[in-house]
């Protein structure tokens, strides 16, 4: 990577594109991994609001009970355990990342 | 039916009506299970996308800002780690003369928020955030309290508790951790007649969220002082940071309350409080305290516990009752 020089640089350092950190995969630091059961989740939505990282996505889903889903953003989650250690029925499997 | 999730500045019922969008983007490097982002997500959910933040130094903003990065997607700007206060004063003040001049409309609303750390605030940022309350700024500061200067490698703070390790409290022949008694940033918000402080915690997400809703109609400077669990600078493990926030609720160690406008309410009663030493034995940082300092923290945190009671004029937050043993 070759850094641009001072001149280059946008006035006053500031990053033109918001939330550009989404661009970085921070999935790497797992080592293990949460594993959502959607038989046993009854969308209480505890790991959405619990989740440090904001990466517990909430789907709409037409075909699923209540009309939504929750999924793991795989790219971001670091695997912290908190929606697995939260999750009131258990719905949420911790598992050993292979890599 | 389902309750349906609420716009920006809405108080809500269930955490069912906080709002989806994020306004902060994962990608960070904050440690795994950081307590810093259960809070200013959702306290950003609160706000809405129509808010500027000012964040001084401190772990929240070196991880969220490696330049050409930023998890931000509302207007953000670092400053110095000693004017959080100021620049949040100065941003209010340009806001308020730009939509004089006809520059911004005249209606339009902006949120300014300050995210701040415990050492950014307390100690370091203290004057320019008491120079804030005086002139009446219209701002939310929020204290995120992780009790010890973090982002350089744990150094004790005002804010630091009783018997807490720190790399500046160490543990060894003659010092046991921190000797002093913290102090109590409510009380310092509340004797600048500030219309609106409360504290919030994680675990109780309604609570903080409706705290913030109620900061950010405040019709001065308001102020939240969020407790915010650091699994690497407190030594638990990362899943645990939502039960650690819960237990310092439970023991009476963090009382959820709130001054509104010279009225204290304590929104989240403890009628049986769990014995401090359940919240101790959660975390490395106290591990090395002795039976005698555990019964000094009881006693701090009894006397702190009573004098919320008295605040509101009732029991709010009843005795230690210990588990019976099954
Ligand atoms: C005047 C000044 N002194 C010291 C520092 C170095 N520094 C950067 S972040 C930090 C600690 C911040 O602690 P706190 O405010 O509690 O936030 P936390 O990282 O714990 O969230 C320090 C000492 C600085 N940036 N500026
Ligand atoms: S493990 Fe942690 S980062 Fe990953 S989804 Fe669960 S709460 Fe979020
Ligand atoms: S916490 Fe468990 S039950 Fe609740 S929404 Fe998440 S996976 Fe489903
Ligand atoms: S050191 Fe603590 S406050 Fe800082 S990013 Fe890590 S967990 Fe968060
Ligand atoms: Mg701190």
């Amino acid at each position: 990577m070759t850094l641009p020089g001072w001149k280059e640089l946008p006035e006053g350092a500031v990053v033109r594109e918001p939330g550009n950190t989404v661009t970085i995969s921070t999935g790497e630091w797992r080592v293990f991994k949460p594993v959502i059961i959607d038989e046993k989740c009854t969308r209480c939505r505890l790991c959405w609001i619990y989740c440090p990282d904001g990466t517990i996505i909430e789907v709409d889903d037409p075909n699923a009970p209540l009309g939504k889903r929750y999924e793991v953003d795989y790219e971001h989650c670091k695997g912290c355990g908190i929606c697995w250690k939260e999750c009131p029925v258990n719905a949420i499997e911790w598992v050993p990342e292979e890599r | 039916m389902a309750l349906k999730e609420v716009g920006p500045m809405e108080p809500i019922r269930t955490h069912m009506q906080i709002p989806r969008e994020e306004l902060i983007a994962p990608g960070h490097s904050a440690c795994q299970g950081c307590g810093h982002f259960i809070i200013v997500r959702h306290l950003l959910k609160a706000a809405g996308p129509n808010t500027i933040v000012v964040n001084p130094t401190g772990c929240l903003e070196v991880v969220t800002t490696v330049f050409p990065y930023s998890s931000w997607k509302v207007p953000w700007i670092h400053v110095a780690f000693e004017n959080g206060g100021s620049v949040a004063s100065g941003v209010e003040a340009a806001i308020k003369s730009l939509q004089k001049k006809g520059i911004l409309p005249k209606d339009e609303r902006i949120n300014v928020v300050v995210f701040a750390g415990d050492g950014g605030t307390v100690d370091i940022g203290f004057q320019s955030l008491s120079g804030m309350f005086e002139r009446r700024h219209k701002v939310v500061y929020v204290l995120l309290d992780n009790e010890a200067y973090m982002n350089t490698g744990i150094q004790r703070s005002g804010s630091t508790p009783y018997g807490a390790w720190t790399t500046t409290t160490p543990v060894g022949k003659r010092w046991k951790g921190e000797w002093r008694v913290r102090k109590d940033m409510m009380q310092i918000a509340v004797a600048h007649h500030v219309p609106y402080a409360a504290t919030i915690n994680p675990a109780y997400p309604v609570d903080m969220y409706n705290k913030m809703v109620k900061a950010l109609k405040a019709e001065g400077p308001a102020f939240l002082h969020a407790y915010s669990p650091c699994p690497t600078g407190w030594r638990f493990d990362p899943s645990l940071t939502v039960e650690v926030a819960r237990m310092a609720v439970l023991t009476g160690y963090w009382v959820l309350y709130e001054y509104d406008h010279g009225n204290y309410k304590v929104t989240v009663p403890v009628l049986k409080r769990k014995p401090v030493r359940e919240f101790v034995k959660m975390q490395g940082r106290f591990r090395h305290m002795t039976e005698e300092q555990i019964k000094k923290l009881q006693e701090i945190i009894d006397e702190q516990v009573e004098h919320i009671n008295k605040l509101v004029g009732k029991t709010v937050i009843g005795p230690v009752v210990e588990e019976q043993k099954k």
